[in-house]
């Protein structure tokens, strides 16, 4: 016992000692890589493929930063976490950045010491059913067995819902979304509960997903986006603008396809700005002024990203909805770029 | 004339500290154990330290404010608006309930394995053996959730007991055995001063009274027997002793019992024994009484060939000789690695989450931690939990074991 406590705070001690270093830019350039906490496996978000690749719409986030800090969207080591242990693994350095369906809350940002760069999905709570239940709204769940991932604000907003209407239920606690698929397939649980998006994700990936239906109740506000550690705002800053970068390039119509193209200099200041040729804002980040266009083509502009992992032309089919730009009615906007 | 020469006087010199044996190892304990606690304090003052550049403190004030999770088995008054403290609670008394249940079955199948291990029957000991090296080679994880998982996927569902084309049905319509979990009939009492717990104190009582009466029937019989050299017949007696008093109280209070049906999407009412809590146990069982069983066998093979060849001289039937001759003296061999398997059991009890079970690790190790972010005070306090279920095991089972060790007087 002596020996644990002993190692159990040489390791703590160590993990403190991690997370004080600063200078995330550094690190990162020295090592050639970057690394990115991501889900341990929902498809359109992050999964490998076939061949071992990550792939996904939080993937292409990562690989974007490392195009713009490393100049090579290939060098990321994706660090698979987990809902319970992603935060460590942030917050000891394990990884520079998470980019994992993580819900920006206010004691997230603040008492965890975390922050959050931007929303790159604005996401809500909601359940899935079988159809054959013959549910047509959350509220008639009085009694069910609900299967839940353990770690999330998903458990809280639930037992919050469940409270209000004064409906009563079972709780399953689960780790992963893989664990939670056969529980729900084999009748486990009546209901299956999570982001929608990640319900979309995951009945996408079902033989039968036409037997499942998402019921209409969105039941809280839940803003996925990148997160890093608090203290570094030098590294926080360029996550966030690359975000950015992702976000105004579909608003000003600079694609993956024309990037090259339109880097060579066009009429619009705002996306001259943005791909190098005017303005030295690549310097004020400690990065080259092609930083932003190398982020681009990476993985596309942010529509790019969206449709080609999780838009309608996909299995997950998911519309843009509060996804889209401003201009189009939805909630995406980015600061300017200059 | 005569010289009067006092001792030498003992005056202290510090090389004495080194140089005489009598405080030599003194002297290095001391130094020692001053190294430890430089070791230990650099390494908390570090901790510290590191804390406070990343802004953290060490505060335990979370464990007053309301935890906001469900938690679904919970042996005591829990709801989302109690506190953390109270959800750790709900988590430790599930420890401690699948460990109780745990360390009682994994012995019993333990001792029966581990004397079959010995039986001159060729297939029945092969069978045994081939328990124990299955059950202690593979990981208890993997058996853990290979349990779940064969029962989720054999057991029918609630959905398969509903409508006209039910594929299943309930055993003699009182007990209900799905995949999320059993569902069985639950006694209560109707009288109205039985009521709450009342009922089943008076219930206990009972047992008690029943215990130590037939205690006192067997010693009589024993007086008997050394008196007359007959020893009467008893067993009439011992099992009126035990159901008659009961039966009445039952009867007198009012017994019925709530049976299981099927209401919206689950079973209801009854008493429902989840999928993860059997699951784990069941695995924590098997697993933990493969070690036990070559603990009982290393007991028995311990004890001298010719204690067996006495007894059996003295004309004592096989069973008997192990009740009476072989067993109580193994046991002196058999306890205290037995209190290391309990122990064993008990922490691997931690491996529930992946169950979905909500013990200690999964409720203030696991929701708690994640969702107040205190990690290191939650791993604290996760750490001093089980050091005091453990150290308590061990003082029990120590106990017990002074009572049946050998006496030497």
């Amino acid at each position: 016992m002596k020996k644990s406590v002993f190692l159990g705070a040489l390791t703590v001690a160590g993990l403190a000692a991690a997370a004080a270093g600063a200078a995330t830019l550094d690190d990162v350039k020295a090592r050639g890589k970057l690394n990115c906490g991501v889900t341990t496996g929902l498809v359109g978000f992050a999964a490998p493929d076939a061949n071992g690749q990550w792939d996904g719409f939080d993937v292409g986030v990562c690989r974007a930063i490392a195009a713009a800090v490393l100049g090579d969207p290939t060098a990321v080591e994706f660090v698979p976490t987990t809902g319970k242990t992603r935060f460590t693994a942030l917050a000891s350095g394990e990884i520079d950045v998470l980019a994992r369906n993580t819900t920006w809350t206010f004691s997230r940002d603040t008492d965890l010491k975390f922050d959050f760069v931007g929303v790159n999905y604005y996401d809500g709570q909601g359940f899935m059913v079988p159809k054959a239940l013959g549910v047509s709204s959350a509220k008639e769940l009085d009694g069910a067995t609900v299967c839940i991932q353990t770690g999330t604000t998903t458990e809280l907003n639930l037992a919050d819902f469940f409270r209000a209407n004064n409906i009563s239920y079972e709780p399953v606690p689960i780790e992963t979304n893989a664990e939670a698929q056969p529980l729900y397939l084999e009748g486990a649980c009546d209901v299956y509960t999570t982001d929608a998006s990640g319900l979309a994700a995951t009945r996408a990936a079902f033989e039968t997903p036409a037997d499942h239906i998402i019921l209409p109740e969105i039941i809280s506000k839940e803003p996925l986006g990148p997160l890093v550690r608090h203290g570094d705002n030098d590294w926080g800053d360029i996550v966030m603008w690359t975000l950015n970068a992702l976000i105004a390039a579909e608003e000003y119509g600079v694609t993956s396809a024309n990037v090259d193209e339109l880097a060579a200099g066009t009429d619009n200041p705002e996306i001259n700005r943005l791909l190098g040729t005017e303005g030295d804002l690549g310097p004020m980040v400690g990065l080259d002024n092609q930083w932003a266009m190398r982020a681009i083509k990476a993985g596309g502009n942010y529509g790019e990203l969206f449709e080609k992992n999780i838009g309608e032309s996909t299995p997950i089919g998911l519309a843009r909805g509060l996804n889209a730009q401003w201009t189009d009615g939805g909630l995406l906007y980015s600061p300017p770029f200059r | 004339m005569t010289t009067l020469s006092d001792p030498p006087s003992q005056s202290f010199q510090f090389s004495k500290l080194i140089n005489d044996t009598r405080y030599r190892s003194y002297t290095f304990q001391f130094i020692a154990l001053l190294c430890v606690i430089a070791l230990m304090s650099y390494l908390g003052w570090n901790l510290v330290q590191n804390l406070r550049a990343a802004g953290l403190n060490i505060s335990y004030g979370f464990l007053g404010s309301p935890a906001g999770y469900d938690i679904n088995q919970r042996l005591i008054e829990y709801d989302s608006q109690s506190t953390h403290w109270r959800a750790a609670m709900v988590g430790v008394l599930n420890t401690l309930l699948v460990a109780f249940l745990g360390c009682i079955t994994a012995t019993v199948i333990g001792v029966f394995v581990g004397v079959l291990r010995l039986s001159k029957n060729w297939l029945v000991r092969k069978i045994m053996s081939l328990y124990v090296e299955i059950f202690r080679n593979v990981p208890v994880l993997i058996w853990i959730l290979v349990i779940m998982a064969i029962f989720i996927a054999v057991l029918p569902q609630p959905r398969d007991f509903r409508g006209d084309d039910a594929t299943a049905s309930m055993l003699g319509g009182l007990f209900a055995f799905t995949g999320r979990g059993f569902y069985l009939p639950r006694p209560y009492f109707t009288a109205e001063w039985a009521a709450g717990g009342a009922g089943w104190l008076v219930v206990i009582g009972v047992l008690i009274a029943s215990f130590f009466g037939s205690r006192k029937l067997s010693a009589w019989a024993s007086k008997t027997q050394e008196a007359t050299g007959v020893r009467p017949t008893t067993w009439y007696l011992t099992l009126g002793i035990w159901f008659v008093p009961l039966l009445i109280v039952l009867l007198a209070q009012g017994l019925h019992w709530e049976i299981p049906a099927l209401a919206g999407f689950n079973f209801q009412g009854g008493i429902f024994a989840r999928n993860s809590l059997i699951a784990l146990w069941f695995a924590l069982s098997i697993y933990t009484a493969a070690f036990i069983a070559e603990n009982v066998r290393a007991g028995i093979l311990a004890i001298s060939k010719g204690q067996t060849e006495a007894a059996a001289s003295l004309g004592l039937r096989p069973n008997r000789i192990m009740n009476l001759v072989i067993l109580p003296q193994a046991l002196r061999v058999i306890i205290p690695p037995l209190i290391s398997q309990y122990l064993n059991l008990t922490k691997n009890s931690s491996l529930a989450i992946a169950v979905g079970y909500m013990d200690l690790t999964g409720t203030l190790g696991g929701i708690t931690l994640n969702q107040t972010g205190r990690a290191i005070e939650c791993v604290l306090l996760l750490m001093l939990f089980y050091l005091t279920i453990s150290l308590a095991i061990s003082a029990i089972m120590n106990a017990y074991n002074n009572a049946v060790k050998l006496k030497e007087r």
